[in-house]
């Protein structure tokens, strides 16, 4: 079951007339939207405007912070091991240029200068002194490779033409991943001879893998052929090739972004060591860099959502709020404008029927004397005394003035009361004249009406005209409940607090459980198709509320229903006290 | 027990005090309020029964007049419907035992007569 009709307000169905006398004066639903979409976008338009233009603003602050931070830790990182590798270089210069050819190719004067050198520098392995054609002349380090020829290395031939040299990581006869750094001194003779060190990789290792990387970070060395010199967490093993694309080159730290092999986005700094073959990598996992991000873009994306629900229950809460008590009150202009036609119509039949009935009245009550005096004479000269016939025509018409008088009374009572206001009355008496106006139509329909009216319920102080037109109003009403055969019943009787109740109960068909509390409403009616107004409960409440009294219903559908009026024995009229 | 009965309907008064005669009550009657007084200077009733609404002078105007002559006549008042703007406050004053609204059961009128008298007595 759907919950809208739970909480549909009144106005929703109302459809708008362009004309007539009862019409609204205003189109409430269309209203209604107005005001919502309305309000909804100058309260929601510019808030989703600002979340969306701080989401951009906070979002470009935090790539572009990783960015910063990414550059940073290369710049620095790549100072730190160029500095290493250089600083090793200019210890072999100072080194050749500190001694003679004769002096470093003796095994003791090397093995001391090595001794010095990892005592300084560290990090070196071995010591070795070559000639210019390639062979080892003299070598200091654990292995023995004193008169191997390295004329055959590439690294030889590159140390020959630069002068000196840092090579790349490389296995080389011992199959430990190692570097080698070289200088060549030339000689008086015009030749040359070359100082080789072998430099300890795990130093490095240790120097770039405790490297403070954010975001799940991997700090490496690769030369230009993508090949990973230092050991790599996620990227390859060492004398692998990585498992990223080797970055162009640039004389500067840059810092791209892209896409691991399994598809994780990747944010990647690298810079170019000069003088060397290598490019130092730092590679961070994007989301993880971005978390604290993320958690901004899902508190701004929470905060928004809420917002927006939130403005929007007030938003329609107090529109329909508003538009309810807006309709509410132009359903009561109508109400009183109807209230107010309908009494003048009233009115107007009431002075009609009352003009009616006195102009009748006197002839009337000729017929009726004169018909008085026939019979006066038959009866009191006995001539015609014992002509029954006569006399039966005579009582006939008597009987028919009587009959005639009665209805001139009870037009003259109805007219009369749209002038008085409050007076006695006896509810037996007034049940009775309302009763009379519908006792043709009982008869006709062979409605049964029963009435009950309690010895010591007292005359009331009320007004007569309105407490007619509550009494006709219901028992009409009742009439139209019945079918044909049914049974009404009127019952009067005392009530505790000075009061007095009526009580029109009918055994007609009802009314549904779901209208029971809408029928005193003003237009809602069930009998629209056939010319119902919807007004007359509504004014029969207004009616009882205006006598100072109560009105309730009690009714079972397909059983019948019972109104009860409960009436104050004296009315309380109140008066303004004059200023 | 004389009774003067006055109503513009002379069809109506007529009969009315042709009744009251057939039951032993004397009764005269006449159609304006003019005819009425004039008959008053001349003869003593005990009761007027007279229409509230009559042309020239009504049934409260005629009262008066007639109240000055003879203090200690009674009066019953015929009215068409009671709501006669005058009526009304000398109902409101005298009760509601002294009118009968037409067309009238002449036992009523009598009866009326009766009290009107009883009560002066």
């Amino acid at each position: 079951m759907s919950l809208f009709p739970k909480i549909k307000p009144a106005f929703w169905d109302i459809g708008y007339r362009e004309a007539g006398p009862y019409r609204h004066s205003l189109r409430f639903r269309r209203m209604w939207y107005l005001v919502v979409i309305l309000t909804a976008s100058v309260s929601i338009g510019p808030l989703i405007a600002m979340a969306f233009f701080d989401y951009n603003v906070t979002r470009t602050a935090a790539e572009s912070e990783i960015i910063l931070r990414t550059a940073r830790l290369v710049s620095n990182t790549r100072r730190t091991v160029t500095f290493f590798l250089v600083e090793g270089q200019f210890a072999l210069d100072f080194v050749v240029r500190d001694n003679t050819y004769e002096q470093l190719s003796d095994r003791y004067r090397l093995a001391a200068i090595l001794g010095s050198l990892k005592k300084t520098f560290g990090g070196f392995t071995d010591l070795g002194v070559i000639d210019s054609k390639g062979l080892q002349l003299s070598y200091v380090g654990p292995y023995v490779l004193e008169g191997v020829f390295y004329d055959d290395q590439a690294w030889f031939h590159e140390v020959v033409k630069r002068g000196k040299y840092i090579s790349e990581v490389f296995l080389g006869y011992r199959h430990v991943p190692h570097m080698i750094v070289a200088v060549k001194q030339p000689l008086p003779d015009g030749s040359f001879f070359i100082l080789r060190a072998t430099v300890d990789t795990e130093r490095f290792n240790y120097l770039l893998s405790h490297l403070e990387v954010d975001g799940f970070g991997d700090a490496y060395i690769i030369n230009r052929h993508g090949i990973l010199q230092t050991p790599s967490r996620s990227h390859g093993n060492i004398l692998e090739k990585m498992s990223l694309e080797v970055p162009p080159y640039s004389p500067k730290t840059q810092v791209y972004e892209t896409r691991s092999p399994d598809g994780l986005p990747l944010l990647v700094g690298y810079a170019y060591i000069e003088e060397t073959n290598s490019i130092l990598m730092i590679v961070k996992q994007k989301d993880a860099l971005m978390k604290p991000w993320y958690d901004t873009r899902k508190f701004i994306i929470v905060f928004l959502v809420v917002g927006i629900t939130i403005i929007l229950i007030v938003i329609l809460g107090v529109t329909t709020f508003l538009v309810n008590k807006t309709f509410q009150a132009d359903e009561k202009r109508v109400m009183a404008l109807h209230q107010v036609e309908y009494e003048a119509k009233l009115a107007s039949i009431g002075r009609l029927a009352a003009g009616v009935a006195h102009e009748i009245n006197n002839p009337l009550a000729i017929i009726n004397e004169k018909a008085g005096l026939i019979k006066d004479l038959f009866n009191y000269t006995q001539n015609y005394q014992a002509d029954e016939k006569l006399i039966g025509l005579l009582d006939s018409i008597l009987s028919s003035v009587e009959r005639c008088s009665r209805i001139t009374r009870r037009l003259l009572g109805f007219a009369r009361h749209f002038d008085l206001s409050v007076q006695r009355i006896d509810l037996a008496e007034i049940i009775d004249d309302v009763l009379g106006f519908l006792k043709k139509e009982a008869e006709y329909r062979g409605i049964q009406v029963h009435i009950h009216i309690d010895a010591d319920v007292p005359n009331i102080e009320s007004d007569r005209g309105k407490l007619q037109q509550i009494l006709l109003n219901l028992i009409n009403n009742s009439f139209a409940a019945m079918d044909d055969g049914g049974t009404l019943e009127v019952k009067a009787q005392t009530s505790p607090g000075y009061r007095a109740t009526i009580r029109i109960s009918d055994n007609g068909c009802g009314i549904p459980e779901a209208n029971l509390n809408r029928i005193f409403e003003p237009f809602f009616s069930t009998k629209k198709e056939s010319g119902g107004t919807g007004l007359g409960l509504s004014i029969t409440y207004g009616l009882v509320q205006e006598l100072g009294g109560e009105i309730t219903v009690q009714s079972e559908a397909g059983k019948g229903t019972a109104f009860t009026i409960i009436l104050p024995v004296r009315l309380a009229v109140k008066e303004r006290p004059i200023q | 027990m004389k009774v003067l009965l006055v109503d513009d309907e002379r069809e109506l008064v007529s009969a009315m005090a042709e009744r009251l005669t057939i039951r032993g009550i004397e009764a005269d009657w006449v159609s304006t309020g003019s005819e009425a007084l004039e008959l008053a200077d001349r003869e003593t009733y005990d009761v007027a029964v007279l229409d509230v609404k009559m042309p020239v002078m009504s049934g409260l105007e005629l009262m008066k007049e007639m109240e000055r002559k003879n203090p200690d006549l009674k009066f019953i008042f015929l009215t068409g419907h009671g709501s006669e703007k005058d009526f009304q406050t000398y109902m409101a004053e005298e009760g509601t035992s002294f009118y009968l609204v037409k067309p009238i059961r002449i036992e009523e009128l009598i009866a009326k007569i009766h009290a009107a008298l009883g009560m002066k007595e």
